[in-house]
């Protein structure tokens, strides 16, 4: 498999050692997450459960940020002025919203409006995703105005309508152009859903917080948040130049 | 030599009807015009070549023809359909004319026969195994019938052209444009689409081609069009046209590229 390239394997064989070396200190109490003892165990694995939310909560939000970010840039490159002025209204009013600040809107403030109940994690999925899909938008937007002008011409001489050019011809090309920065927001989201911990969601950062409360070792267990997201990020940009690549292989002669 | 008739004197009242028409037809970029009271008209079958200096208007001219830039005043009607903001009769006109560009414009990240098949398959709703036998055949009458699954990048200047032309013939159009269909292409490469352009005149396509090879226009166009400034300064069968023209512009374009 691809995902593991030496250079990842590296900087975790580095932090290990690092690890190893600073917990031979007296200031550290690894115990605490010591998978031999019964109770390390169970701390840590408390800890890795929260992974998965993690994991989910991101995914759903990018994914959804991506479709809402594609729909919004497509108005935004029309001749329409209105269509125009919705696109810039959306991404400079959402963008000025700080995500912490939509996560508690979301949660707290918007179930005052109607008589509505927002989960935790669909609370977290809708802010994160709002706030995600303005720079969706202007990467997409970015990504389709390098499409030079003569691949609309050719697809308009061959008849094909606006969607299928965009599907066909524009979005293909645009979507293989913008993949690194579709990555970094990727990875963005990851550590943003962290900020999630604050209602009560039971990801990786609000778990090592209620784990710190009861075990008094913040060092050791924020120590271990930190690989976490690490080993996420790197599996995820490794992922992500994977999919560059074997992308790129199609054109190349 | 081929017999030169003078499409547009025929008296036959089927053929005497253009198949395109453009009468006085205009347009600006901004404040400079680039289209200046533009009359042609194409019969059925006819080649016409346009030639000119370099921002005469002629691929302005021939893109109005299929509204890749649209005209401000005057009327185009490309077999019997006029060209106004109607999107469905630029649809209907699209459908009849094929257009080749001096970049090709082939789609990347297709290889050679998807982007043939893209347009029966998507705007024709042919089923994707008619489309690919179609697009074999093209690519088989434009002499490339084996890269078929090469992409545009792996392909040579003169092979990606004619891949651009067969793309085109798929959708099975009634009227060519030839947008400076060799301008980017190294020199040797250019007898490979002239000769494929020149097939396809043989068997009986419309054509209208904005190019500056003269020895292809000698072989193969029914009528000249020298443009200038936005204007059509000249009109003539190549015979007068190389042999006697009217007009000093003409006579000097005309001595700069067969000087050499």
């Amino acid at each position: 498999m691809a995902l593991l390239k030496p250079g990842t394997v590296r900087i975790l064989c580095i932090c290990t050692l690092a690890l190893f070396v600073t917990g031979c200190s007296a200031n550290w109490g690894w115990y605490v997450v010591d998978p031999t003892t019964k109770t390390g165990m169970s701390n840590l694995m408390f800890l890795l459960g929260g992974l998965r939310y993690t994991i989910l909560l991101s995914v759903t939000a990018i994914l959804i940020s991506i479709v809402v970010g594609l729909l919004v840039a497509l108005p935004g490159l029309s001749n329409n002025r209105y269509l125009k002025l919705f696109n810039r209204t959306y991404v400079e009013f959402i963008r000025a919203i700080p995500i912490l600040v939509m996560i508690l809107w979301v949660y707290y403030g918007l179930p005052q409006l109607g008589n509505i109940q927002i989960g935790v994690f669909w609370a977290g999925v809708i802010a994160l995703a709002l706030s995600d899909s303005a720079f969706q938008a202007e990467i997409f937007r970015a990504g389709i105005q390098s499409i030079h002008r003569g691949q609309y011409e050719a697809a308009q001489s061959i008849s094909l309508n606006y969607t299928d050019t965009m599907r066909f011809v524009i979005l293909p090309q645009a979507i293989k152009r913008i993949l690194p920065a579709l990555g970094n927001q990727l990875v963005y989201m990851l550590k943003m859903s962290s900020l999630v911990s604050v209602i009560g969601m039971q990801e990786l950062t609000r778990r090592a917080n209620e784990l710190v409360v009861t075990e008094y070792r913040s060092l050791e267990i924020y120590t271990i948040l930190v690989l976490e997201y690490l080993v996420l990020i790197l599996i995820v940009s490794a992922g992500v130049r994977w999919l560059e690549r074997r992308m790129r292989a199609d054109e190349r002669g | 030599m081929r017999e030169k008739a003078i499409v547009t004197q025929v008296d036959d009242a089927a053929a005497a009807a253009p198949i395109i028409e453009m009468s006085g037809v205009c347009k600006w970029f901004g404040e400079f015009q680039v289209l200046k009271d533009i009359n042609i008209s194409v019969a059925t079958g006819e080649k016409m070549v346009v030639c000119g200096p370099s921002g005469s208007g002629k691929s302005t001219m021939i893109r109005c023809i299929n509204r890749l830039e649209t005209h401000q005043k005057g009327r185009i009607v490309v077999d019997g359909t006029e060209l106004t903001d109607d999107a469905r009769n630029i649809g209907a006109v699209r459908g009849e004319v094929g257009m080749v560009f001096q970049q090709f414009n082939l789609f990347p990240h297709l290889t050679a026969i998807e982007n043939l098949m893209l347009g029966p398959v998507r705007a024709r709703k042919m089923s994707r195994k008619d489309a690919r036998e179609r697009a074999e055949f093209y690519l088989e009458r434009v002499h490339i019938p084996e890269q078929a699954d090469k992409y545009p990048g792996q392909l040579s200047g003169g092979q990606q052209q004619r891949v651009a032309i067969a793309r085109s013939l798929c959708m099975e159009p009634r009227i060519m444009l030839f947008d400076e269909p060799t301008s980017a292409l190294d020199p040797e490469m250019i007898s490979e689409v002239l000769d494929v352009m020149t097939e396809l005149a043989d068997s009986g396509m419309t054509m209208i081609c904005v190019t500056h090879e003269m020895g292809f226009a000698k072989r193969v166009a029914d009528t000249m069009v020298f443009m200038d400034a936005g204007e059509i300064v000249e009109t003539a069968d190549p015979g007068t046209f190389f042999g006697s023209p009217r007009s000093d512009r003409c006579k000097r374009f005309l001595q700069q590229i067969l000087g050499h």
